[in-house]
């Protein structure tokens, strides 16, 4: 395998608010592409802070965020925990709302937007409006949003944590295959050791008080991954690793 | 296995239900006709047995031919009123979207101007329509104005309310998408704002002809009459006491006319997809 090409690189960046609160401190990451890192670590440590510093929705107080070629508009994609979605647009409405912003009209885009609700199974309800649907459907409406540009990074903001957890290991499983057909980098925030080992490639474990990395836990395991890998004693092994760096972060003993 | 499954049974509480809803939709306007009905028969017989005179309290018959006999002058008084209060409607339609979008574009012009709406709006009109009269010729004009500034309060503040209560995501997404402030007024924060002005046009439906008849009362009588109004002071004057009845019932049908129409303008922009027009399934 090639060694990835580097996507955006975080030298020391922190961030404090107004009052002194230092959200983040010194936060070091390579992002390749290609890459599944997930952001892992308990409330408050700045996880959310690190996302909207990356999205460029806030401005770092310290240290710098390059990106390896010039962002443009649609380079990324953004998934919230709640959908998100706008009530009174149908779900293709919705899920066209980044060609609009860049005044792409509908039928120019159709394809595009029929193609990425195909891709998360909601083809059949492109003319429904988001009342309409389950939570686990408004998520994929919000994914299908999300991937329509076909950016190079993603980032999601525990997207699952409000779902059960059947919908979330069926979500965690579309994930991984909507990821390796599109080939994006995706950043994922979580609080969920299991989902981290299971989807990721990187695991960087956070801490609070300040918001820090405390350490990064590599997944060697090959993709595609599917529900043996979840009962497979490596993947075991990773949630134990990954368990005892959150609760160290958390500054108890494993 | 049969290929064609008989419907299932519907169970006890599923066909009360059924029947529960059924009977609303016939009770939602029967029973307010019913209740309509006794009120005219009380009414009537209460007239009758007492021999009240006519021009005390007429019988709703007495009412109903007056209506009929004096269309000539209430007709065209009720159309004087209608123009009003529909003109001062859509005036605080414009200005207060207006205003509401340039407070929300401005922080600045938001400071400097609010202040004054609201001194406008707590003023009571009674006191402003003397003083607007003398300066504006047009008596038709001076009452636009009047109902015009009670109108437009609560769709400036409505809609300022809903053009700022755009799901905070939602605006991160615009700005991650590069947005200009035009695709985010006109994508995102004025449907956002539609339920809360249609909310705010319910209310201004009423008050724009509550301040088209109050400015009359104050401004309309010298000498000449507009609108229902300046009728009701005249038949008062002259102790007509049917067409002071006859006058008032139009009143309130317009009243309620307004506010049947603003209710289906709402219902038919939001029934498909805003919670207030929702019919769940239980
Ligand atoms: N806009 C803000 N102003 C002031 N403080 C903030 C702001 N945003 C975040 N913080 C603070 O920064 C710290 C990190 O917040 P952040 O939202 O990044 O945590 P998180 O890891 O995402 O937590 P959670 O898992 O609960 O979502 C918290 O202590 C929070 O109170
Ligand atoms: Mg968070």
């Amino acid at each position: 395998m090639p060694p990835r090409r580097p996507l955006l690189t975080l030298s020391g960046v922190g961030k404090t608010f107004a009052g002194d609160v230092v959200a983040l401190r010194g936060m070091s990451l390579e992002v390749r592409e290609g890459d599944f890192i997930s952001l892992l670590g308990p409330s408050g440590c700045g996880k959310s802070t690190a996302l909207r510093l990356i999205a460029g929705l806030s401005h770092p107080t310290a240290g710098s965020i390059r990106w390896a070629e010039a962002r443009e508009r649609g380079d990324i994609g953004v998934v919230f925990q709640e959908p998100t979605l706008m009530p009174w647009a149908t779900v293709a409405e919705n899920a066209w709302l980044p060609f609009r912003l860049r005044g792409q009209s509908y039928s120019a885009v159709k394809d595009e937007v029929r193609e990425a609700l195909r891709l998360v199974g909601l083809d059949a309800f492109a003319g429904a409006y988001p009342r309409e649907l389950s939570g686990g459907m408004k998520m994929r409406v919000s994914i299908a949003r999300a991937l329509v540009t076909r950016p190079k990074l993603i980032l999601m903001d525990e997207p699952f944590a409000a779902l059960d957890e059947i919908t979330r290991f069926r979500l965690n499983n579309d994930l991984l295959s909507l990821k390796a057909k599109i080939g994006c980098t995706v950043i994922f925030v979580t609080h969920s050791v299991f989902e981290s080992v299971f989807l990721s490639d990187r695991i960087v474990v956070m801490a609070a008080r300040p918001g820090r990395v405390e350490r990064e836990v590599a997944v060697g395991e090959p993709y595609p991954r599917d529900e043996a890998f979840r009962t497979s004693p490596e993947y075991a092994a990773l949630c134990r690793e990954a368990s005892a760096a959150l609760h160290a972060a958390m500054g108890e003993a494993a | 296995m049969t290929a064609i499954e008989a419907p299932a049974p519907l169970d006890a509480e599923e066909e009360a239900r059924l029947r529960a809803a059924r009977r609303d939709r016939i009770a939602k306007w029967a029973l307010p006709v019913i209740v309509m009905a006794l009120t005219l028969v009380l009414w009537d017989r209460i007239v009758v047995w007492n021999d009240i005179a006519h021009y005390i309290l007429p019988a709703p018959s007495r009412v109903a031919e007056t209506l009929v006999a004096d269309w000539a002058i209430l007709g065209p008084a009720a159309w004087a009123t209608i123009q009003i209060t529909g003109l001062a409607l859509l005036a605080a339609v414009v200005g207060g979207v207006g205003l509401a979008v340039f407070f929300t574009q401005s922080r600045l012009f938001e400071l400097s101007f609010y202040p004054y709406a609201v001194i406008l709006q707590v003023t009571p009109i009674i006191a402003i329509a003397p003083l607007l009269r003398i300066y504006i010729d047009s008596v038709y004009g001076v009452l636009i104005l009047c109902a015009w500034i009670v109108a437009f309060f609560p769709i400036l503040s409505n809609t300022t309310l809903g053009l700022n209560s755009a799901d905070h995501n939602l605006r991160d997404l615009f700005r991650i998408y590069g947005a200009t402030r035009w695709q985010k007024l006109r994508y995102l924060q004025l449907p956002a704002a539609l339920p809360y002005f249609l909310g705010g046009l319910r209310i201004a439906g009423g008050l724009s002809l509550i301040g088209a008849v109050v400015a009359e009362f104050v401004v309309g009588t010298a000498g000449q009459s507009y609108g229902l109004a300046s009728r009701i002071l005249e038949a008062s004057y002259r102790l007509n006491i049917p067409r002071l009845y006859a006058a008032l019932l139009l009143i309130s049908a317009i009243g309620v006319v307004i506010f049947a129409a603003l209710s289906l303008l709402s219902h038919l922009l939001l029934r498909k997809w805003h919670e207030s027009a929702l019919k769940r399934e239980t």
